[in-house]
């Protein structure tokens, strides 16, 4: 067998490969689903019913994909630029916790003052966590996967401090969980009695405008040539450490603005289990799309709806809802495959 | 094919490749080439970049298989056998060994590590320790190539690395030597050390293949040569019949005047440096009290054995480097501060080295390239937009006044071959008319017509009043193209001497550090 690189991909094969790498990773999955004894079919339908199948289920979903975009968004612009950004999880609670300080007192009446507030609050959050871990590998070249990684369980345990001292609710009986984001700061829902908010359309448009910053804009080019490569951009006349400063500022602020959406949309008031690992599903939502932009809002959908299918198949069938975590990781590495297939041809001899 | 037919030298054929044909999609990369090797036979292969020399020697080697025909090796005791196709370890036991023009030692291992290698078991490396140091002392003390053997590979010179490449091959037991482009990367002396040793492991019954599109070395090492052109053999000559003009006019299929340096009067100073210290980055030759003036319609051509400063100093003209010490006046104005992007407002040129690693990004199409040091300036970008049509069309016109040949500005850059490469990046450059040109080794791998190309195009930009500093390991290049050469040696730089007062042998001589000593005590 040998690989032979293709001059030209025709377009139905790059609209079908991915297609079949998932299809793919559904039949691979249908082993460890007939292991655990449910009806292999019967479960793939009800993961399709509960994460598409009903009104609220679908809600659901557009919820669930909603942080996703924004923390696939955070690793697609970092890891454009070779930044290894493995702490949007760290910049996500960081976010929520920002919003929290700015959101729980009604400092302001009006919504159009603390929407905004709140959201600077958390993005400026996530970008300054960061923007440590950048500096420290620009400067000293530290190793950034390393200290973003690390730096999640740091930020985790600061939230636990804060939820069970400095922010605690008095209301809160003693529960670890700070005091809630006022009406006045919370995101508001976009279709009644769901759990739909505002943040959606916060990740639809900042998904079209990484998009536009990527492929149109003049920082876009020096991202991608800054991480393609850094030595051509530096002989070009890039710095290649101002092009990595201004993507962690994206970067970590995008996905503050996850924790943000999470706190002020959905939950109300900050815990720590406020995210099921947005962050670390973050970063197979931005590899699933390749570090396309446009693309992290497919994956971030499709992540959603194997997660809320699983979900709901889980409790009907009694199978472990992990069986969501082995599905997306299978589509990662078939995705992996109908990529290299995009790439070459196979030649059998 | 007929007895009659068969060279006096290929009576005992040690290789025989019959009928082999590759395709690569819709390239035919070799056709039907037959080709035979006796024992102690030097066969030079001479042919263009994509001419299929590397494909064939791969194709022996078992990188590739052949889509027809064959290989025979023959085995110690003389009768051919069909190599196996597509098996590397088949063609080493058969003894075929290969030097690659990039080579393939682990530097962080010691020479006679990297010589066991793969010969000696890994699972108890020292079980037959005494015996491979004794075999590896009799190969070199056989073969005249010597290297400390103890030292990691990282700390040998080039010519050290090729003779255990070489060393390494005949561990082996290799019976037939295949060298491609082995000489790209030696001074002069080395070549002509490494050509000493070639004839005389080729007397001992050593078959070798001589890749190269170098003709006067071709002419002066090889018994044999066979001239390879779009694929197929287009001749077999005995060296000693054949000459430089008839071997380029084959080898290219018609004729290419080399172009010529017309006389031109120096104008004003551009470049001047006195004194100039550069630091340069760990393991690289820092540059020491170097002076020099250029002037516009001039070329100054740097010879040195690469490693001896070069680094630092095209760095220090492309603004990745500054100078801590001495004065640098470009365009009668003092450099202070310099960046690269400062460099290239001012008028500075920069053709790079390593044109995959500094001058592309190899992801991104031709038109990205082609403004890859101008994105940020009008009318490549208005408020923070790309201007893609302004930029396109300058691709285009950059594509269509250089010649590259490319599907248009929307190709990959890196699909590109490296000649057409090469020529992107001259029309970046030379399309902004820079008063200063830096082209460091410009024409490194590229094929003759590409070769010619780069040189009028330098040739015509030196008659439009820039000054060319031209950093460069070909002393042909240089003697055709300067009017002034002066040699790197050590991080210092000699005087520059006219061309006319200069020798291949005299500038031989002071590469390999003549006449800095004196300079040193002077100094």
């Amino acid at each position: 067998m040998r690989l032979e690189p293709r001059e030209e991909v025709p377009l139905s094969l790059s609209v079908g490969a991915p297609l079949l790498a998932i299809l793919g990773a559904l039949v691979l999955c249908a082993l460890p689903l007939a292991v655990a004894g449910a009806p292999v079919l019967e479960a793939y339908g009800l993961m399709l019913r509960g994460a598409l199948g009903s009104r609220f289920a679908l809600t659901e979903t557009l919820a669930r994909a909603a942080p996703l975009i924004l923390t696939g968004l955070a690793a697609a612009l970092a890891f454009r630029a070779k930044l290894w950004n493995i702490g949007g999880e760290g910049q996500l609670y960081l976010g929520a916790v920002a919003a929290v300080v700015v959101g729980s007192t009604a400092w302001a009446a009006s919504p159009y003052v603390m929407i905004p507030a709140v959201m600077l609050a958390g993005f400026a959050a996530g970008a300054l966590l960061l923007l440590i871990p950048t500096l420290l590998k620009t400067r000293l070249g530290v190793d950034e996967v390393v200290t973003t990684l690390l730096l999640n369980f740091v930020v985790l345990l600061f939230v636990s401090l804060l939820v069970e001292g400095p922010l605690q609710d008095p209301m809160s009986m003693g529960w670890p969980q700070s005091e809630p984001i006022v009406e006045e700061a919370t995101l508001p829902r976009l279709i009644a009695r769901t759990r739909v908010h505002l943040g959606l359309v916060i990740a639809l448009v900042a998904a079209a405008l990484a998009w536009l910053l990527v492929a149109r804009t003049r920082w876009g080019f020096e991202i991608r040539a800054v991480g393609a490569n850094p030595s051509a951009a530096r002989f070009a006349g890039m710095s290649t450490q101002a092009v990595l400063l201004r993507v962690a500022i994206l970067s970590g602020g995008l996905a503050g603005l996850a924790g943000v959406g999470e706190v002020a949309g959905v939950r109300g008031y900050l815990t720590t289990d406020l995210s099921p690992g947005y962050g670390y599903s973050g970063i197979v939502v931005a590899m699933l799309a390749q570090l396309n932009p446009l693309g992290v809002v497919a994956a971030a959908l499709f992540v959603a709806v194997i997660f809320v299918g699983a979900d709901s198949m889980g409790r009907a069938l009694g199978v472990s809802s992990y069986i969501a975590d082995l599905i997306v990781a299978t589509s990662l590495l078939t995705m992996l495959l109908a990529t290299l297939w995009l790439r070459y041809r196979v030649r059998w001899k | 094919m007929k007895v009659d037919d068969v060279p006096a030298t290929a009576r005992s054929p040690v290789l025989r490749l019959t009928g082999i044909t590759k395709r690569f999609g819709d390239l035919l990369a070799n056709e039907s080439i037959d080709l035979e090797l006796a024992r102690g036979e030097i066969l030079a292969l001479l042919g263009e970049n994509g001419a299929g020399k590397t494909t064939l020697m791969n194709i022996i080697f078992g990188h590739y298989t052949a889509d027809e025909g064959k290989v025979e090796v023959s085995d110690p005791s003389g009768v051919l056998q069909p190599l196996p196709p597509g098996n590397p370890d088949a063609a080493l036991s058969a003894g075929v060994g290969m030097v690659h023009q990039h080579f393939t030692l682990a530097d962080n291992l010691s020479a006679f590590d990297n010589l066991v290698l793969g010969t000696e078991s890994l699972w108890r490396p020292w079980q037959n320790l005494r015996g491979a140091q004794a075999r590896a002392q009799e190969l070199m003390s056989n073969s005249g190539l010597t290297v400390d053997l103890a030292k990691p590979v990282s700390s040998l010179s080039v010519g050290e690395r090729q003779r255990v490449e070489i060393l390494k091959a005949l561990y082996r037991g290799a019976r037939i030597l295949i060298l491609d482009e082995p000489t790209a990367v030696l001074t002069p002396q080395e070549t002509e050390s490494l050509f000493a040793t070639l004839r005389r492991l080729a007397a001992d019954g050593l078959a070798v293949v001589f890749i190269s599109h170098k003709l006067h070395e071709v002419l002066s090492i090889s018994d044999r040569i066979a001239i390879l052109r779009g694929g197929k053999i287009v001749a077999t000559q005995p060296t000693a019949e054949t000459n430089r003009e008839y071997l380029a006019e084959t080898m290219v299929g018609k004729t290419i005047p080399e172009p010529v340096r017309e006389p031109q009067s120096p104008g004003l100073p551009i470049l001047q440096l006195r004194n100039v210290a550069v630091e340069a980055e760990p393991g690289r030759t820092p540059l020491r009290d170097l002076s020099l003036t250029l002037r516009a319609h001039e070329i100054l051509g740097i010879a040195g054995v690469s490693g001896n400063g070069q680094t630092a100093f095209s760095n220090l003209l492309s603004g990745l480097a500054r100078h801590h010490h001495g004065k640098v006046e470009l365009f009668g104005k003092p450099l202070a501060n310099s960046t690269p992007a400062r460099m290239v407002r001012q008028g500075v040129g920069r053709i790079p080295e390593d044109r995959h690693h500094d001058g592309v990004v190899g992801e991104m199409t031709v038109w990205e390239t082609v403004m890859l040091e101008d994105y940020y300036r009008a009318p490549y970008q208005r408020f923070g937009l790309l201007q893609r049509d302004a930029a396109r069309q300058r691709a285009e016109a950059v594509i269509r006044n250089y010649e590259v040949r490319c599907p248009g500005p929307d190709a990959v850059t890196k699909l590109l071959s490296g000649g057409n490469i090469q020529k992107l990046i001259l029309g970046r450059v030379l399309d902004r008319e820079p008063g200063l040109i830096l082209a460091n080794q410009p024409t490194r791998g590229l094929d003759i017509g590409a070769v010619t190309y780069v040189h009028e195009q330098l040739l015509a930009a030196r008659k439009r009043g820039a000054g060319i500093i031209l950093i460069s390991e070909d002393l042909d290049e240089l003697l055709t193209l300067s009017d002034r050469i002066a040699v790197l040696y050590r991080g210092r730089l000699s005087e520059p001497q006219r061309v006319e007062e200069v020798t291949i042998r005299g500038l031989g001589l002071m590469m390999a550090g003549q006449g800095f000593e004196e300079t040193a005590h002077a100094a």
